[in-house]
This record gives structure tokens, sequence and C-alpha cells, in this order.
């Protein structure tokens, strides 16, 4: 995934010339690609066709579904859940933006700081990948259980005043508020910003930073002009890596959020296999796809790294 | 003079202290799972530390289900990461090594399914599930982790068979190699560590996903849908031990990963 980074693919290594490419019969990529692309057409590109005419079908689940090309679904299910939405981009967006805060100096430090514990660093921030994640948000019930130490402590230096103004909590408690939701976000995506964080830090030449400093550039004004330009396909990746996941989450909000806190994956996750109201189930979930692709289109327009994808 | 002395220290290892912040964030679950998993629970929840004890760990598999959805997430998790490592091996060579017709549409094909949030996926294979009648199941998870791994697959082999150099294998087949030979003992062991990174990954991916899984396995129980399904009914311990067993296994396996590496290199040197 850190690949994403990567520059697109320079054509294929052309064969030396005068001498044919043996044994490369002109069939060849094509039966390498057949069962792989195959699988994903069929199992990833046609369910999308299938989700766009349930989107549109209208019955119920005794009588069977028609086609009826009912658009209106598309806003129904709008006007019903746009608080869902909503929050689901703000917790998305606040989790990221949280993320490339967090991450960045992890990411600096592997690169540039850690010399001899860079791997092991690096290993206590995969090995994490390897414990159920599932788990570890469930530990967070415990580190933010009410009354614990770090609630109390937040209360005490009164962050908990600030984030009650801010709605993100309410009163003394952050479990089953906005607050824990976020928390719970940015601890389960962090790695997938720093890892392409970190790959594109890396490939930046040492010497760039002395050069700076010969120039009378303050450590600041490197990282402003130097670094993190340089590091932008890093911050490029990691931030879509962070937020399309986190946009269609509903694990950290069930299990440390409230019913106030639900995202639009809660929504499109109990139509499905609660209510089984397929339709406006489908249609959610295609209203989500079209959300994330118009945005992260934009963003990738506005970053001006449309070589990433 | 003296005062500014730790102010500088500060300014000038801010970055580190940041980063160490945040490596503390990203362990702490991890250190709570393990405290946690030596802890006598009173009541359905393991939310309160109560007192120390190792019952969990001498009876790991005393919870009803728990190691039988263990155990079938590790088999679904291995055929997945054998299904996906060789269908997606076999895409990266073609991408990188050849031209052809159709390679855009290809590379979108293949990007897409990192760039959905999972639930448009799990939602979507579901329906088509359903459009076929089909019955949820092992199967119908096998599916779907095949699935959503392939891509990650793709884009590890692909990073190392671009940097691979192909005057290596036009050594080998002027030194008569055959194409089988060539592919056996050059191309296969530059690209393995490629395809291993890529097969990890897939491995880790399948093993603990829960949201496609959760739309496609019908009444079928893998391991995250057990830890799912127990914090509702109350978490036993036995869950936090295995969790600890887990970050211990990958940690152990990395470093003689590394171990092996350095050794190698030491060799070859």
């Amino acid at each position: 995934m850190t690949t994403l980074t990567e520059a697109p693919p320079p054509l294929a290594p052309a064969p030396p010339a005068g001498k044919p490419p043996r044994r490369r019969g002109r069939w060849t990529p094509y039966w390498l690609l057949l069962p792989g692309i195959l699988w994903l057409c069929v199992f990833f590109a046609l369910p999308m066709v299938y989700q766009a005419s349930t989107s549109v079908q209208t019955g119920s689940l005794e009588d069977g579904y028609q086609v009826t090309w009912h658009f209106a679904a598309y806003w129904d299910a709008l006007q019903a859940y746009w608080p869902q939405f909503l929050r689901s981009v703000l917790y998305a967006g606040s989790a990221t933006v949280l993320c490339l805060v967090l991450g960045y100096p992890l990411a600096y430090l592997i690169a540039f700081r850690a010399g001899r514990w860079r791997n092991l660093v690096m290993i206590l921030v995969i090995a994490p990948f390897f414990t159920s994640f599932l788990i570890r948000t469930l530990a967070w019930k415990t580190i933010l259980a009410d009354g614990g130490p770090v609630v109390g402590a937040l209360d005490s230096l009164h962050v908990l005043s600030v984030t009650n103004w801010l709605g993100m909590t309410d009163g003394h408690r952050v479990l089953a508020t906005p607050l824990a939701v976020v928390c719970g976000l940015t601890y389960n995506f962090l790695p997938f910003m720093v890892l392409p964080l970190y790959t594109s830090l890396e490939r930046i030449d040492g010497r760039l930073h002395e050069a700076a400093g010969d120039l009378y550039a303050t450590p600041l004004t490197t990282f402003r002009k130097v670094t993190f330009p340089l590091s932008m396909p890093g911050v490029v990746s990691g931030t879509l890596l962070t937020f399309i996941p986190a946009s269609g989450d509903y694990v950290n909000s069930e299990l440390l959020g409230s019913t106030n806190t639900q995202m639009i994956g809660n929504v499109i996750q109990s139509q499905f296999l609660r209510i089984l109201d397929y339709p406006t189930a489908a249609a959610l979930s295609f209203l989500l796809m079209a959300a994330i692709l118009i945005m992260v289109t934009l963003y990738i327009r506005r970053s001006g790294t449309e070589d990433l994808v | 003079m003296a005062s500014k002395t730790p102010l500088r220290w500060l300014r000038r290892n801010l970055v580190v202290l940041a980063g160490l912040f945040t490596l503390g964030y990203l362990l702490l679950p991890n250190i709570v799972v393990t405290v946690f998993s030596f802890n006598k629970p009173q009541g359905r929840y393991n939310y309160a530390w109560q007192e120390f004890s190792t019952d969990a760990w001498r009876q790991p598999c005393g919870v009803a289900g728990m190691c039988g959805s263990l155990s079938l997430s590790l088999q679904i998790a291995l055929w997945a990461t054998l299904g996906a490592t060789a269908l997606g091996t076999m895409i990266a060579f073609a991408l990188v090594r050849y031209r052809f017709r159709a390679r855009g549409p290809i590379n979108s094909l293949i990007f897409l399914p990192m760039a959905m949030p999972e639930v448009v996926m799990g939602a979507s294979l579901l329906t088509l599930f359903l459009n076929l009648g089909a019955q949820l199941g092992f199967w119908t998870i096998l599916i779907a982790h095949i699935m959503f791994c392939l891509s990650f697959v793709v884009t590890a082999v692909k990073a190392r068979v671009l940097s691979m150099d192909p005057r290596l294998e036009q050594a080998a087949q002027d030194l008569y190699a055959g194409p089988a030979q060539t592919f056996l003992r050059v191309t296969l062991p530059i690209a393995a560590p490629g395809i291993a990174a890529g097969a990890l990954l897939a491995f880790a991916l399948s093993f603990d996903d829960f949201i496609i899984t959760n739309f496609n396995a019908g009444s079928t129980v893998t391991f995250p849908m057990f830890v799912w399904g127990s914090a509702q009914r109350g978490t036993p311990v036995q869950i936090n031990v295995i969790g600890t067993a887990m970050f211990l296994v990958a940690v152990l396996c990395v470093l003689g990963a590394m171990a092996v590496g350095n050794r190698r290199r030491r060799r070859t040197a």
C-alpha cells in the first residue's frame, strides 16, 4: 500500500535492439492477466453493476424486487440520512488531520533520527497490524473508561471543557462521544499515514538538508521549503489511505460511540443486514462511493499530483 | 545560561519526542491488551482491572467457539494468501514486463478496490451473491478475501519487479538457461522479497478483515466476527490472550526474518 507513492510505472524495459524477445508470445501477457482480472471483474466490477440495479428497484423482501428506475430512492436516502453523511465526512476529516499531525513526526523520526533503532521502530509500527484491530479497538474502552486515568487527566487539564464546547464530548465522559470515535479512527488508520510518509521522506537526499543549512536556512525554514514539499506524494497518498476507509468505517462508532455518533457505514450495514431494505442500502453505498470519488478527484487535482494513481 | 541548555535540548529533540509520543499512542492498546490478559474480571466485561490471574493463559481455548473461529480465520487467510499471491504476481509481471493495449483500464481496475470503502465493496458483493442465490459461508468469504487482497499483492510485487534489471534474465538465457530455468533460478529469487511482502500483507489483511466478511459470511463466524459478537455479549479474557500472542508472534517473525536477512547479507558481502 505504501507503493501508492511510487512514480508511474515506466514502460516495460525494451528488448535489446536487433534481438527480438525470445519465447515471449504475443498472448503471454493476456494469459498472465486473465485469471486475476477475471476475478476482479466478476467479484468487484460486476457487483457494482448489481448494486446499481438494486438501488433503482422497488418492492419488498416478501414480494421480490423489480427494477422500476425509482431514482427517488437516492433523494429519499439522502434526506433521511444526511446527518450520518455529514458526520462521516467530519469524523473522517478530523481523524485524517490528526493522523497527519501525529504521524508526520513519527515518520520523520524513523526516516532521519532513529539511526540503528530504525528497524525496531518500524516493527513496532507494523506489528499491531497483526493483532486483531477489533481487539485493539476494544482496548480503547478500557483506556477511555469513565473516571479512568486518561479521562481524569484530560479533565484536570481542561481539555474536556474545550471539547465540550466544541460538542466533541459530553460532560465528564469521553466514551460514547464523538471524541472517542475520532480517537479510535485516528488510532486505527495511523499506520496507513505513517508508512507512505516514511517512504517519501526516506527518498529525500540528506544532502539537501545540509545544503539548506549552508544557505542559512533555519531548521524550520528547511522543513517548510525543502522537506515538506518533497514529502507531498506521501502526504497525499497517506491522507487518501486514511480518509477513504475512515469515512466508510462503522466499527469505531459502534464500539466507542453511541447512537448519536452513527456514521454512514453504520446505516448501510444495518439497512443491509438487519432491516434488509436492499434498495435504500444500495443507494446509500452508491452515494458514499460517488461522494468519495468526487472528493478524491478534486483533492488530487488541487494537490497537483495527478500522476499518483 | 544553564537554564537555556535544557530548552535547547528540548527544541532540538522536539521531533523525536513527538514521534515517540505517537509510537506510544500506537502501542498503548497493545499494552492494555497484554495487561488485561492477566485480569480476573468480575461479571461479563473485561474492561476494569480486578485481580491478577493466569487462568486465561492456562486455558486459552476455554471459551466456546473461540478457537474454532480462530482456526477458520487462519484457514481462510492461508487460502486467500495463496490465491491472491498467485493471481497478483501474474498480473504484476504482465503489467511490468509486457506492453499491450488496455493497460490503463487494467491499472484502474486494480487501483479501485484499494480506494473503495470496505462497506461499499462488502455490500455490493452481497448483492451479487444474493442475486445468484449463493450459499453464504466459507467459499463466499474466501472469494471476497482474494478479491480485496489482490490489488495489494499486485502493488507490492510490481514495486519489486520494476526495480529488477532485465539484463540478468538475458544473461541467464545467453548462458543457455531455458525459460523455465531462467524463471525458477533467476527471476523468482529476485522477485521473492516483493512476493513475500505481498503475501504477508494479504495474510494480515485477510486474517483481520471484519467489515467485508461481516457482509458475506452468513452464519459462519470468523475470529474478528467472534470478537465483534463478544463485544456485545461480554468479552472473555481469552481474547486478550490471543491478541497478546498474535503481537508476540508477529514481532518474533519479523525479528527472525531480519536476522536471516542480515546473515545472508554478511555471507554475500
